[in-house]
């Protein structure tokens, strides 16, 4: 019998390590994770109407238009809305509660996210409070994380 | 112009709640004979099938012995079979079906013949929502709530009160799972599932089905149970991923669905007697009276905290109990529409005073969809 060792992360599966799931990039969005990976967070806008837009896509979801460019977003985010999640999902049962957030980008888009360097209580989060990307590695994926401006 | 269909049968499968001994294909078929039977029909009338994968139309109508000359499969959550039903009218209307069945059964918590969640890890929530721990509908629809609260002053005991409200109703009804009655106090001490959502502010997981068979207007009369007329539709979707909602405090879906629905139908929200809104979870109705113009902005909450919605208030809604107190397998729409046909008939548990006008609101996925009908007991 042989134990399976192909690829980077032995006895991972695809989509997943230590049971916490695992972006597969796709073609449209491996720019994304390119910029997540150099430390950046990339997003998209529209070079006719100027409005930028996330999830990655080849098609600008307020005009219809295709001529559409990549930039580097500031980074800076405030937080729209969050539930603490007391039902972790798979490979989350180790960490307690945890804020499942989704975040407002200074450039327009929201994006889902978990917070760091903050508590997970109510009291600690407050809506609106200003946030910066930071990012974590998970497997060969580099995940957008934000953090309360202050903390840094 | 006079509407294109009725509802001539609709029923539930036998029991809901835990049916460990039904597959889901079982469901299916229970809650279809039921409503066939309930129409006075037999399986043989039935020319046209409607439901939601998986076991989909051409299981459902292959086990049940239907060939079918129109199909919909069309399946976007729970509010699913709503669309059915519009789809359905317009079919009818066409001349593509005359006699069409809708179908919904689920093994929710039994799991039994089930189609297992799975999201790829390369699909948009794949890669966008999913490596942040989402964990179905508790992680997701809920999120909005908060970002409600705090622009519009909802409090943690007026969302609470909606789980009270429709316990009310559900403790007139002898098919709800949960009847006892219960306090704001008693759904907030219930164990945190996602803050701010408490347990008694979630759906039930069970299982359960129910059918309706759907045809011409002009066949009125000709069956067991009195015509329940659909005199107005409406659908549409928003985002796939809660993340991409336009405003976390309203759903654009329910919104257009509504007005959709209601133009059609020719009447204001003043003619409607009774409601269902689909409610997984409780700020859902919340959402659901504001965006079907029933009132202002940020009111939803002080006007189910103040009795309008429950026993003896001036807008009956969720009289069956609701997904919160009655049953929820998942897809929880249909249930809302054969308890809108049971109120039309005059035929409900918590029987309310003649609603000529009843209005079902579905929703499919976290906020991604909207089916709304507009039922009445005559043409118009």
């Amino acid at each position: 019998m042989t134990v399976p060792t192909s690829g980077p992360i032995s006895g991972s599966s695809p989509g997943s390590i230590s049971g916490k799931p695992v972006p597969v990039p796709t073609p449209e969005t491996q720019p994304f994770w390119d910029g997540c990976a150099a430390g950046e967070l990339r997003i998209q806008r529209c070079l006719d109407c100027t409005k930028a837009f996330f999830y990655p896509r080849p098609v600008c979801p307020a005009c219809g238009s295709v001529n559409v460019e990549w930039f580097t977003a500031s980074g800076r985010a405030t937080l729209y809305s969050y539930v603490i999640n007391h039902r972790p999902a798979p490979g989350f049962g180790d960490d307690g509660p945890y804020a499942i957030a989704v975040v407002q980008l200074a450039e327009g888009p929201r994006m889902m996210t978990n917070l760091k360097g903050v508590a997970s209580a109510p009291e600690d989060l407050t809506l609106d409070m200003p946030l910066r990307v930071t990012f974590e590695q998970r497997g060969d994926i580099y995940l957008p994380m934000f953090t309360p401006e202050a903390a840094s | 112009m006079s509407p294109a269909v009725i509802i001539a049968g609709a029923a539930e499968t036998d029991q809901v709640g835990k049916l460990p001994g039904h597959s889901t294909l079982t469901l299916h078929m229970e809650a279809a004979l039921n409503a066939v039977r309930d129409a006075g029909l037999s399986l043989r009338d039935i020319d046209g099938i409607a439901t939601v994968s998986a076991p989909g139309p051409v299981q459902v109508a292959h086990a049940l012995g239907i060939v079918p000359r129109w199909i919909d499969g069309t399946g976007v959550g729970g509010t699913s079979f709503l669309l059915h039903v519009r789809h359905a009218a317009a079919a009818i209307q066409a001349g593509y079906a005359r006699t069409v069945l809708v179908t919904h059964g689920e093994s929710g918590r039994s799991r039994v013949g089930a189609a297992p969640f799975r999201i790829p890890p390369s699909s948009p929530a794949g890669q966008f929502e999913m490596p942040y721990g989402t964990f179905g509908p508790t992680t997701t629809f809920t999120i909005t709530a908060l970002r409600y609260m705090k622009d519009f002053g909802l409090t943690h005991e007026q969302l609470a009160y909606v789980a009270v409200a429709q316990r009310r109703w559900a403790a007139k009804n002898p098919r709800a799972a949960y009847r006892d009655p219960i306090t704001i106090d008693d759904v907030l001490a219930s164990r945190m599932i996602a803050y701010p959502f408490h347990l008694l502010e979630c759906c039930l997981v069970t299982d359960g089905g129910g059918a309706l068979v759907i045809t011409s207007a002009d066949r009125a009369g000709d069956f067991a149970k009195p015509a329940v007329y659909v005199l107005g539709t409406g659908e549409s979707a928003e985002a796939p991923m809660i993340s991409q909602l336009a405003d976390f405090t309203e759903s654009q879906a329910f919104r257009l669905a509504g007005q959709a629905a209601f133009a059609e139908a020719g009447v204001g929200v003043h003619d409607v007697r009774h409601l269902m809104i689909y409610d997984a979870f409780a700020h859902v109705p919340i959402y659901g009276l504001e965006a079907l113009g029933f009132v202002a902005k940020g009111e939803a909450g002080a006007f189910i905290a103040d009795g309008n919605t429950e026993p003896g208030g001036r807008l009956p809604l969720n009289t069956n109990g609701g997904g919160l107190s009655y049953t929820h397998t998942g897809m929880y729409g249909m249930f809302a529409i054969t308890e809108a046909v049971r109120q039309v008939r005059g035929e409900a548990a918590a029987q309310v005073e003649a609603p000529d006008i009843s209005v079902v609101l579905g929703n499919g996925g976290s906020f991604a969809t909207a089916g709304v009908l507009v039922l009445g007991r005559r043409p118009r």
